[in-house]
């Protein structure tokens, strides 16, 4: 078994030959191996290093859709569409300059662009993010997207990129309060609030889309390719890719019915104005609108140099500003309510005490005449706020003029003051004081220091006075609810896409301060007969109104321009619920235009809510 | 070895009373050179896949490691056994050995598992096992029986033909299955059984000029004139490694980037910091690609050592090949010795940018449970040539 046939003495002289070729060979094999590995390793290590280092996986981001915003009902009023922008990667294009044109205003062509304009795009793109793929164009239809394909390599670089844009379904509507996106703005990466951002991020521009971006922004995605030393995809080289996460939809406090109703009551006047309605209780904007307005998908593909000049370079129609809350005015006779109040409360006057209206006020020098010349002889509170004497409250304006009671008052409630609003763009306003125009008399800014003519000016609410339709909602909101000045707010809740409530925003009111009831009825009173008494400056406009209301109209003068039509209301009275201010610039007496307008807002609000009026037995009329 | 002891214990020898542990364990005339490099080489490969795959399988950071320990230990415990088991059998068993071989691998056809357009391997539940793996080894140890055998049956020429019938059968199916770097291992291995049983070096020369020939046929003249014999990716791997940065983006890509990461690691390699095998950039990283994960990690004194120790195995197998105690043993030998070679030339080579890609697997480096498991075998054969051969040098001795 040992030795079988096939068995011979190891390692035959034929074998050892054999074996030994084999060894040489292998050798020689193995030298080659250890020959080039040094060669790689050790000789050209320092180029494959480097080249290695270049070799990079390449981030995309995956952009996530912003939320929807919505009205108080769930209505979209803005949301996302795709669309298509055509994208060029420079690093593929030709290192050859001459080549390089050759490609670039092929690519211009496609994309209907002159060269200069695409270099420019290029050039502009470069400088807030060098090295990132350039959006030469958004919005490309889709027979650019076949011809490109088909096309390809006549075109190196270019590609397209499905991306969201904001929709606006109902074109202008609420453009103010919703607001703009656009890109980020170097400027702003810097700020805190946009930490997480690169340039190239969407970001709200303006309205509620710059007041909460942090909820409706979401998250973006990211899918990492692996690429070559040449910068190009590798086949199946995708490593890594979150999802992006959408952002959380906003719901506002507008409410639709309102808000169409005031924004279709400016545009029918075609005057420069806003309107402004709000819950009196919790300072919820039920409506705002400004006019002229614009369409915010105006910011979503690039602009014609008309649109830019319409948009920006437009002084007196200014579309881009909110005129309820960042337009200053003086308020006519509306603000007669503040000079009221502060002088029940300062104790200037009681409710039942006469002041003789003779149609005029001469305080040293100046005389202070009456709208339209008329004079309403003894008049109380009531009387003087239904038929809005002028005289009454220069009276008081002149009682005050030293004690800066009307600047506390006005003040207090909140008029020259930030109201705390969601909306970007906010500014205080201005109350004339005695320190306020002495400090410019001083300072040579005016020729002359504060006088009993300023605050008689101010109890009126002309001359010097600045302050917004929202300002004013405020204090006549305070008025409405014992003193309370409510933050006014148009974001109501944040929600996820399946329609959970994530925040509520329900803001504390800033401050209360008391006032004495009675006080309060009468001054309520006096509006309550300003609007709806047979005497009454809107009597003409609200006398018919089934609901009781409590409004007062004004009238600002504003020279060079003609008068500023304005109308402040409460609703119902004496319990009233929302607040309407309307103003329009050039409108006129405020029963002209302004009342008008707030009474078609107050129509649309309380055709929805009338059942609930009536069964609350605050009080239809008649 | 049974049949030596007995001989031993039959002439009692006076200072071997004792017969040692290591003996029983048939562990005393093993080649310990040969046992060290083998497993210095599993143990640096599950070291490497420790540290390099710990993010390939999201989850579980040991998935590649945990496997690959698992398949050594096997690997191991197999080569033990058969270093204990007189390999002469196996030329008894050459013709169910070849049948086994040539079945296995066609089975792969009917239930073989696809995977990236090939079906090559067994899907178990657990693991899926490549019959073309172990087919290496069985193709030798069958071929060098019939080689013996045939020894004095017809001409030179017709003998041969018929080894490289034989030979080329199953290597042919492999081919078709289709994996085009075993079947040229399989080709291989058997003109290295062929070579050390004696086949004349003119009939060598003729078999190179034929491939020259061939080679010729299938890659340039098939193709032109619209009949393919090897398909296209085969063909691209196959050529794109002369001028790589031609198809930098397709097959010459993964080679460029493993020449990258190989050079990258520069002479003491760039550790966790190896960009180029850690991020994709060099594919199959685990398998075909591990040398280049070596090379970029641990720099040219990883990469030396690794090829040291496989200059160290194949001086040992060679070592082996002329201390076999019959011709038997010197075939099989040289036919493991061979492949072994081959595998480790055309896998390091694919790596270093100076070899096509043929898929190939490093051995005992590269992952994967049949390779690994058949290169330990295969040592474990090598052990058992080694092991009978001192036996029976002691035991002509003790006679």
């Amino acid at each position: 078994m040992y030795l079988r046939s096939g068995d011979r003495p190891a390692a035959s002289p034929r074998i050892a030959l054999r074996t030994a070729v084999l060894g040489g060979v292998a050798v020689a094999l193995f030298a080659v191996l250890f020959f080039r590995l040094w060669n790689l390793q050790v000789l050209s290590g320092d180029e494959y290093l480097a080249e290695a280092k270049n070799n990079r996986t390449r981030e995309f981001k995956v952009i996530a859709p912003r939320g929807d915003i919505l009205d108080r009902e769930g209505n979209v009023l803005v949301d996302n569409r795709t669309s298509l922008a055509l994208q060029l990667n420079m690093q593929k294009l030709a290192a050859d300059p001459v080549e390089q044109r050759a490609e670039l205003a092929r690519i211009g062509d496609l994309a209907d662009m002159s060269l200069r304009k695409v270099r420019r795009t290029i050039r502009e793109s470069e400088e807030v993010a060098a090295g990132a793929p350039v959006t030469l164009r958004k919005d490309v239809d889709y027979d650019l997207v076949y011809y490109l394909e088909e096309n390809q390599r006549q075109f190196p670089g270019i590609s397209v990129q499905r991306v969201f844009v904001r929709a606006y379904p109902n074109e202008t509507r609420a453009a103010h309060v919703v607001g703009s996106v656009g890109e980020v703005s170097e400027e702003e990466l810097k700020e805190p609030r946009y930490e997480h951002l690169e340039p190239g991020d969407e970001v709200g521009k303006g309205g509620v889309e710059y007041t909460y971006d942090r909820y409706l922004r979401g998250e973006p995605g990211l899918t990492k390719i692996q690429v070559n030393a040449l910068g190009q995809p590798t086949p199946g080289g995708q490593l890594v890719s979150e999802p992006p996460v959408p952002g959380d939809n906003l719901k506002l406090t507008i409410d639709p019915d309102v808000q169409s109703a005031g924004e279709s009551a400016l545009a029918s006047r075609g005057l420069p104005g806003a309107f402004v309605t709000m819950n009196v209780h919790d300072g919820q904007i039920l409506g705002m609108g400004s006019s002229p307005t614009f369409d915010p998908s105006v910011f979503t593909r690039p602009m014609t140099q008309a649109q830019v000049n319409a948009l920006y370079r437009d002084p007196v129609s200014a579309p881009l500003t909110n005129r309820a809350t960042e337009s200053y005015y003086p308020t006519g006779s509306t603000f007669k309510i503040i000079t009221a109040l502060a002088a029940l409360e300062g104790g200037v006057i009681t409710p039942s005490t006469s002041i003789f209206d003779a149609g005029s006020l001469t305080v040293g020098t100046q005389s202070f005449q009456n709208a339209g010349g008329a004079s309403y002889g003894p008049l109380t509170l009531v009387p003087a706020l239904e038929v809005s004497s002028d005289v009454f409250f220069y009276e008081l304006g002149w009682k005050m003029w030293d004690s800066g009671e009307l600047q506390r008052w006005a003040a207090k409630l909140g008029i020259g003051k930030e109201s705390g609003l969601d909306l970007p763009g906010e500014t205080e306003g201005l109350v004339p004081s005695r320190r306020w125009r002495n400090q410019l008399y001083k300072e040579g800014e005016t020729d002359r220091p504060w006088s009993a003519g300023d605050n008689i000016q101010l109890a009126t609410g002309q001359g010097d006075l600045q302050t917004n339709p929202l300002q004013l909602a405020i204090a006549y909101a305070a008025l409405g609810n014992d003193g309370a000045i409510v933050t006014p707010h148009v974001g109501m809740e944040v929600e996820d896409a399946a329609g959970r409530v994530l925040k509520e925003f329900d803001p504390k009111p800033r401050r209360r301060f008391h006032i004495d009831p009675a006080h309060g009825a009468a001054i309520m009173e006096g509006l309550h007969q300003a609007a709806q008494g047979p005497q009454g400056t809107s009597y003409g406009i609200f006398g018919g109104f089934p609901v009781e209301v409590a409004g007062k109209t004004g009238t600002a003068q504003r020279p060079p321009h003609a008068d500023q039509s304005w109308y402040a209301v409460l609703a119902p009275y004496p319990d009233p619920r929302i607040v309407t201010v309307v103003t329009m610039e050039e409108g006129g007496f405020g029963a002209e235009s302004a009342a008008p307008a707030a009474l078609q807002i107050l129509e649309a609000y309380f055709d929805k809510h009338a059942s609930s009026v009536s069964a609350s037995g605050t009080g239809l009329a008649e | 070895m049974m049949y030596a002891t007995r001989a031993r214990q039959a002439h009692a020898e006076p200072f071997a009373i004792r017969v040692s542990l290591a003996e029983r364990l048939g562990l005393a005339h093993m080649d310990w050179p040969l046992t060290i490099a083998a497993l210095a080489l599993a143990a640096f490969s599950v070291f490497t896949l420790g540290q390099a795959t710990v993010d390939d399988v999201p989850g579980s950071p040991r998935y590649f490691v945990d496997r690959q320990a698992i398949y050594c230990v096997l690997g191991i415990v197999g080569m033990l056994l058969l270093t204990r088991i007189d390999y002469s059998r196996f030329r008894e068993l050459r013709v169910g050995i070849y049948t086994f071989l040539c079945v296995s691998v066609s089975l792969v056809f009917v239930f073989g598992f696809a995977a990236r357009g090939s079906r090559r391997a067994f899907e178990f539940p657990f693991f899926s096992f490549q019959p073309s793996e172990l087919g290496k080894l069985l193709l030798v140890l069958a071929l060098a029986g019939f080689v013996i055998d045939g020894a004095r049956r017809g001409s030179e020429r017709q003998r041969t033909l018929r080894y490289l019938c034989l030979g080329l059968g199953p290597a042919a199916l492999v081919f078709l299955q289709p994996d085009l770097g075993t079947s040229l291992v399989f080709v291989v291995a058997t003109l290295a059984v062929m070579y050390f049983g004696g086949v004349p070096w003119t009939h060598f020369a003729f078999i190179g000029s034929t491939l020259v020939v061939l080679i010729a046929l299938v890659l340039v003249a098939a193709p032109t004139v619209g009949a393919p014999i090897l398909k296209g990716y085969q063909e691209e791997r196959l050529t794109s490694f002369l001028n790589p940065d031609e198809h930098a983006s397709g097959a010459g890509y993964q080679q460029n980037q493993s020449v990258v990461a190989i050079g990258s690691g520069q002479e003491t390699g760039r550790g966790d910091r190896a960009t180029q095998t850690r991020l994709d950039f060099v594919p199959e990283r685990h398998t075909d690609f591990i040398f280049a994960v070596i090379g970029e990690r641990y720099g040219f004194m990883g990469a030396a050592f690794v090829l040291s120790l496989y200059a160290l195995l194949f001086w040992r197998a060679l070592k082996i090949v002329t201390l076999s105690k019959n011709s038997y043993g010197t075939l099989v030998a040289g036919g493991i010795a061979v492949s072994l070679l081959f595998q480790v030339f055309v896998n390091v080579g694919m790596n270093l940018g100076i070899m096509p890609i043929t898929g190939i697997p490093l051995p005992l480096m590269s992952y994967g449970g049949s390779s690994v498991l058949a290169t330990f075998l295969a040592i474990g054969v090598l052990q058992s040539i080694n092991v009978q051969a001192h036996l029976a040098q002691k035991g002509r001795f003790a006679w």
